[in-house]
Protein backbone atom coordinates (compact mmCIF):
# COMPACT_ATOMS: atom_id res chain seq x y z
CA UNK A 1 0.00 0.00 0.00
CA UNK A 2 2.79 2.18 1.19
CA UNK A 3 4.09 4.60 -1.85
CA UNK A 4 6.40 7.43 -2.51
CA UNK A 5 4.73 9.98 -4.84
CA UNK A 6 6.34 10.62 -7.95
CA UNK A 7 5.62 13.47 -9.71
CA UNK A 8 6.19 14.60 -13.42
CA UNK A 9 7.78 17.85 -14.46
CA UNK A 10 8.69 18.48 -18.01
CA UNK A 11 10.72 16.05 -19.58
CA UNK A 12 11.50 14.50 -15.67
CA UNK A 13 10.54 12.82 -12.89
CA UNK A 14 10.56 14.35 -9.31
CA UNK A 15 10.48 12.54 -6.31
CA UNK A 16 10.72 13.56 -2.64
CA UNK A 17 11.60 11.33 0.35
CA UNK A 18 10.61 12.65 3.30
CA UNK A 19 10.23 9.39 5.57
CA UNK A 20 12.72 7.13 6.76
CA UNK A 21 12.55 4.89 4.17
CA UNK A 22 12.06 0.72 5.10
CA UNK A 23 12.67 -2.20 2.64
CA UNK A 24 9.20 -2.04 0.99
CA UNK A 25 8.87 1.37 0.27
CA UNK A 26 12.42 1.61 -1.10
CA UNK A 27 11.53 -1.53 -3.33
CA UNK A 28 8.46 0.09 -4.29
CA UNK A 29 9.66 3.39 -5.20
CA UNK A 30 12.43 1.46 -7.18
CA UNK A 31 9.49 -0.26 -8.60
CA UNK A 32 7.09 2.62 -9.52
CA UNK A 33 9.96 4.66 -11.17
CA UNK A 34 11.40 2.27 -13.59
CA UNK A 35 7.64 1.94 -14.69
CA UNK A 36 7.35 5.81 -14.58
CA UNK A 37 10.19 6.60 -16.52
CA UNK A 38 8.77 3.66 -19.39
CA UNK A 39 5.05 5.05 -19.41
CA UNK A 40 6.10 8.86 -19.54
CA UNK A 41 9.46 8.41 -21.57
CA UNK A 42 11.09 10.79 -18.85
CA UNK A 43 14.46 11.70 -19.74
CA UNK A 44 15.54 12.25 -16.30
CA UNK A 45 14.78 11.42 -12.89
CA UNK A 46 15.60 13.81 -9.97
CA UNK A 47 15.37 12.25 -6.23
CA UNK A 48 15.51 14.84 -3.65
CA UNK A 49 16.58 13.40 -0.25
CA UNK A 50 17.48 16.27 1.61
CA UNK A 51 15.34 14.66 4.89
CA UNK A 52 16.49 11.73 4.86
CA UNK A 53 18.58 10.85 7.97
CA UNK A 54 20.37 7.70 6.98
CA UNK A 55 21.69 6.17 3.98
CA UNK A 56 23.13 2.94 4.29
CA UNK A 57 24.16 0.29 2.37
CA UNK A 58 20.24 -1.01 1.58
CA UNK A 59 19.22 2.60 0.45
CA UNK A 60 22.51 2.84 -1.38
CA UNK A 61 22.17 -0.08 -3.46
CA UNK A 62 18.21 1.43 -4.03
CA UNK A 63 19.55 4.79 -5.38
CA UNK A 64 22.59 2.96 -7.72
CA UNK A 65 19.76 0.79 -9.30
CA UNK A 66 18.00 3.23 -9.93
CA UNK A 67 20.27 5.02 -11.66
CA UNK A 68 21.24 1.97 -13.76
CA UNK A 69 17.60 0.96 -14.33
CA UNK A 70 16.98 4.46 -15.43
CA UNK A 71 20.15 4.60 -18.34
CA UNK A 72 18.97 1.81 -19.45
CA UNK A 73 15.82 3.18 -20.33
CA UNK A 74 17.51 6.55 -21.64
CA UNK A 75 17.05 8.64 -18.38
CA UNK A 76 19.92 10.28 -16.25
CA UNK A 77 19.14 10.27 -12.65
CA UNK A 78 20.41 12.41 -9.95
CA UNK A 79 20.48 12.74 -6.28
CA UNK A 80 19.98 16.01 -4.71
CA UNK A 81 19.88 17.60 -1.14
CA UNK A 82 21.90 15.17 0.55
CA UNK A 83 22.71 16.21 4.17
CA UNK A 84 26.53 16.67 5.33
CA UNK A 85 26.13 14.16 8.07
CA UNK A 86 25.11 11.22 5.54
CA UNK A 87 27.63 12.59 3.10
CA UNK A 88 30.43 11.88 5.82
CA UNK A 89 29.41 8.31 6.86
CA UNK A 90 28.25 7.11 2.92
CA UNK A 91 32.12 7.89 2.65
CA UNK A 92 33.56 6.10 5.69
CA UNK A 93 30.94 3.55 5.01
CA UNK A 94 32.53 2.76 1.89
CA UNK A 95 29.64 3.35 -0.20
CA UNK A 96 30.42 5.33 -3.50
CA UNK A 97 27.25 5.53 -5.17
CA UNK A 98 29.36 5.31 -8.38
CA UNK A 99 27.16 5.95 -11.63
CA UNK A 100 24.55 8.19 -10.00
CA UNK A 101 25.09 11.97 -10.36
CA UNK A 102 24.88 14.18 -7.24
CA UNK A 103 23.68 17.77 -6.65
CA UNK A 104 23.47 19.96 -4.05
CA UNK A 105 19.98 20.85 -4.47
CA UNK A 106 17.03 20.75 -6.80
CA UNK A 107 17.52 23.81 -8.54
CA UNK A 108 20.96 22.29 -9.18
CA UNK A 109 19.83 19.15 -9.91
CA UNK A 110 17.56 20.16 -12.59
CA UNK A 111 19.98 22.30 -14.05
CA UNK A 112 22.57 19.18 -14.26
CA UNK A 113 19.16 17.12 -15.54
CA UNK A 114 19.01 19.66 -18.53
CA UNK A 115 22.71 19.68 -19.38
CA UNK A 116 23.00 16.06 -19.48
CA UNK A 117 19.62 15.63 -21.55
CA UNK A 118 20.85 18.12 -23.86
CA UNK A 119 16.44 19.35 -23.45
CA UNK A 120 17.47 22.59 -23.35
CA UNK A 121 17.80 23.07 -27.29
CA UNK A 122 14.96 21.04 -27.42
CA UNK A 123 12.96 23.20 -25.10
CA UNK A 124 13.98 26.28 -27.40
CA UNK A 125 12.63 24.80 -30.36
CA UNK A 126 9.05 23.59 -29.17
CA UNK A 127 7.63 26.48 -31.21
CA UNK A 128 9.44 25.04 -34.49
CA UNK A 129 7.32 21.94 -33.09
CA UNK A 130 10.63 20.15 -32.29
CA UNK A 131 9.73 19.01 -29.18
CA UNK A 132 9.44 15.40 -28.84
CA UNK A 133 5.99 14.38 -27.93
CA UNK A 134 6.00 11.43 -26.46
CA UNK A 135 5.77 13.11 -22.47
CA UNK A 136 2.22 13.47 -23.21
CA UNK A 137 0.84 10.30 -21.01
CA UNK B 1 32.99 0.91 31.90
CA UNK B 2 29.90 1.50 33.41
CA UNK B 3 26.40 0.35 32.00
CA UNK B 4 24.23 3.82 32.99
CA UNK B 5 21.01 2.25 31.42
CA UNK B 6 19.64 -0.41 29.67
CA UNK B 7 17.15 -1.48 27.30
CA UNK B 8 16.25 -4.50 24.41
CA UNK B 9 14.45 -4.75 21.61
CA UNK B 10 13.87 -7.76 19.45
CA UNK B 11 13.70 -7.80 16.29
CA UNK B 12 11.44 -10.21 14.07
CA UNK B 13 10.80 -8.40 10.82
CA UNK B 14 12.08 -5.64 8.75
CA UNK B 15 9.54 -3.21 10.28
CA UNK B 16 11.05 -3.36 12.73
CA UNK B 17 14.10 -1.60 11.58
CA UNK B 18 13.04 1.89 11.70
CA UNK B 19 11.87 1.91 15.15
CA UNK B 20 15.00 0.64 16.15
CA UNK B 21 16.92 3.03 14.19
CA UNK B 22 14.73 5.82 16.25
CA UNK B 23 14.97 4.17 19.75
CA UNK B 24 18.90 4.52 19.11
CA UNK B 25 18.75 8.41 18.25
CA UNK B 26 17.13 9.31 21.00
CA UNK B 27 19.31 7.89 23.10
CA UNK B 28 22.31 9.62 21.15
CA UNK B 29 20.09 12.76 21.58
CA UNK B 30 19.87 12.30 24.76
CA UNK B 31 23.94 11.95 25.96
CA UNK B 32 24.20 14.82 23.38
CA UNK B 33 25.64 13.61 20.55
CA UNK B 34 26.79 15.64 17.69
CA UNK B 35 24.56 15.01 14.36
CA UNK B 36 27.65 13.28 12.51
CA UNK B 37 28.47 11.03 15.26
CA UNK B 38 24.57 9.86 16.04
CA UNK B 39 24.56 9.89 11.79
CA UNK B 40 27.65 7.31 11.95
CA UNK B 41 26.41 5.55 14.79
CA UNK B 42 22.60 4.62 13.62
CA UNK B 43 23.80 3.95 10.17
CA UNK B 44 26.10 1.42 11.38
CA UNK B 45 23.21 -0.04 13.73
CA UNK B 46 21.19 0.16 10.40
CA UNK B 47 23.43 -2.21 8.68
CA UNK B 48 23.86 -4.68 11.92
CA UNK B 49 20.17 -4.94 12.10
CA UNK B 50 19.79 -5.65 8.65
CA UNK B 51 22.61 -8.34 8.58
CA UNK B 52 20.50 -9.72 11.78
CA UNK B 53 17.07 -10.07 9.90
CA UNK B 54 19.12 -11.41 6.87
CA UNK B 55 20.96 -13.93 7.50
CA UNK B 56 19.36 -14.52 11.29
CA UNK B 57 15.44 -13.94 10.35
CA UNK B 58 16.13 -11.53 13.77
CA UNK B 59 16.92 -11.43 17.40
CA UNK B 60 17.54 -9.62 20.18
CA UNK B 61 19.16 -6.10 20.28
CA UNK B 62 20.30 -4.76 23.79
CA UNK B 63 20.73 -0.88 24.44
CA UNK B 64 22.69 0.45 27.06
CA UNK B 65 23.88 3.94 27.76
CA UNK B 66 27.43 3.87 29.44
CA UNK B 67 30.13 5.76 30.92
CA UNK B 68 33.83 5.31 30.64
CA UNK B 69 36.16 7.57 32.11
CA UNK B 70 33.37 10.10 32.67
CA UNK B 71 32.28 10.41 28.88
CA UNK B 72 28.86 8.95 28.23
CA UNK B 73 28.47 6.60 25.12
CA UNK B 74 26.02 4.19 23.31
CA UNK B 75 26.39 0.35 23.16
CA UNK B 76 24.85 -2.11 21.26
CA UNK B 77 25.04 -5.41 21.33
CA UNK B 78 23.39 -7.26 18.29
CA UNK B 79 22.73 -11.35 19.18
CA UNK B 80 20.85 -13.37 16.76
CA UNK B 81 20.78 -17.61 17.01
CA UNK B 82 21.48 -17.78 13.31
CA UNK B 83 23.80 -19.80 11.35
CA UNK B 84 26.78 -18.24 12.48
CA UNK B 85 29.88 -17.15 11.04
CA UNK B 86 32.35 -19.87 9.78
CA UNK B 87 35.80 -17.44 8.54
CA UNK B 88 35.46 -13.99 10.55
CA UNK B 89 38.61 -12.45 8.86
CA UNK B 90 36.96 -12.88 5.74
CA UNK B 91 33.55 -11.59 6.64
CA UNK B 92 34.93 -8.22 7.30
CA UNK B 93 36.49 -7.80 4.81
CA UNK B 94 35.23 -5.30 2.20
CA UNK B 95 33.53 -6.60 -0.45
CA UNK B 96 32.85 -9.80 0.25
CA UNK B 97 29.00 -11.41 1.53
CA UNK B 98 27.49 -14.30 0.92
CA UNK B 99 24.85 -12.98 0.36
CA UNK B 100 23.86 -10.66 -3.01
CA UNK B 101 24.66 -7.47 -0.99
CA UNK B 102 27.78 -4.98 -1.63
CA UNK B 103 29.33 -6.93 1.39
CA UNK B 104 30.38 -3.02 3.09
CA UNK B 105 28.32 -4.03 6.43
CA UNK B 106 30.88 -5.76 8.75
CA UNK B 107 34.27 -3.74 7.48
CA UNK B 108 32.28 -0.23 6.61
CA UNK B 109 30.48 -0.58 10.17
CA UNK B 110 33.38 -1.29 12.20
CA UNK B 111 34.95 1.99 10.10
CA UNK B 112 32.14 3.74 12.06
CA UNK B 113 31.85 3.05 15.40
CA UNK B 114 34.65 3.69 17.79
CA UNK B 115 34.37 0.09 19.12
CA UNK B 116 33.57 -2.68 17.42
CA UNK B 117 33.71 -6.56 18.53
CA UNK B 118 32.16 -9.83 16.86
CA UNK B 119 31.73 -13.14 18.29
CA UNK B 120 30.33 -16.03 16.23
CA UNK B 121 30.00 -19.69 16.69
CA UNK B 122 28.47 -21.92 13.78
CA UNK B 123 25.76 -23.14 14.33
CA UNK B 124 24.96 -20.95 17.18
CA UNK B 125 24.48 -17.29 16.75
CA UNK B 126 26.16 -14.36 16.53
CA UNK B 127 26.66 -11.41 18.72
CA UNK B 128 28.23 -8.51 17.52
CA UNK B 129 28.65 -5.40 20.28
CA UNK B 130 29.72 -1.75 19.06
CA UNK B 131 29.97 0.86 20.98
CA UNK B 132 29.90 5.17 20.14
CA UNK B 133 31.34 7.63 22.37
CA UNK B 134 29.19 10.91 22.61
CA UNK B 135 32.64 13.28 20.89
CA UNK B 136 32.65 10.47 17.98
CA UNK B 137 36.07 9.44 19.94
Amino acid sequence: MDRIPILKMGPFLLVTIQVDLYDRLALNLENDLIAMVSKTGARGVLIDISAVNIVDSFMGRILGNIASMSRIMDAETVVVGMQPAVAITLVELGLTLQGVHTALNVEKGMDLLYDRTDLLTTQEDEDNGEAPDDYNE
Amino acid sequence: MITMSKDTMQIVREQDVVPFRNRVRELAVKIGMSLVNQTKLITAASELVRNMLKYANGGKITLEIVNKNGQNGIRLIFADEGPGIENIPQAMQDGFSTGKSLGLGLPGTKRLVNEFDIKSVVGSGTTVTVTHWKNGR
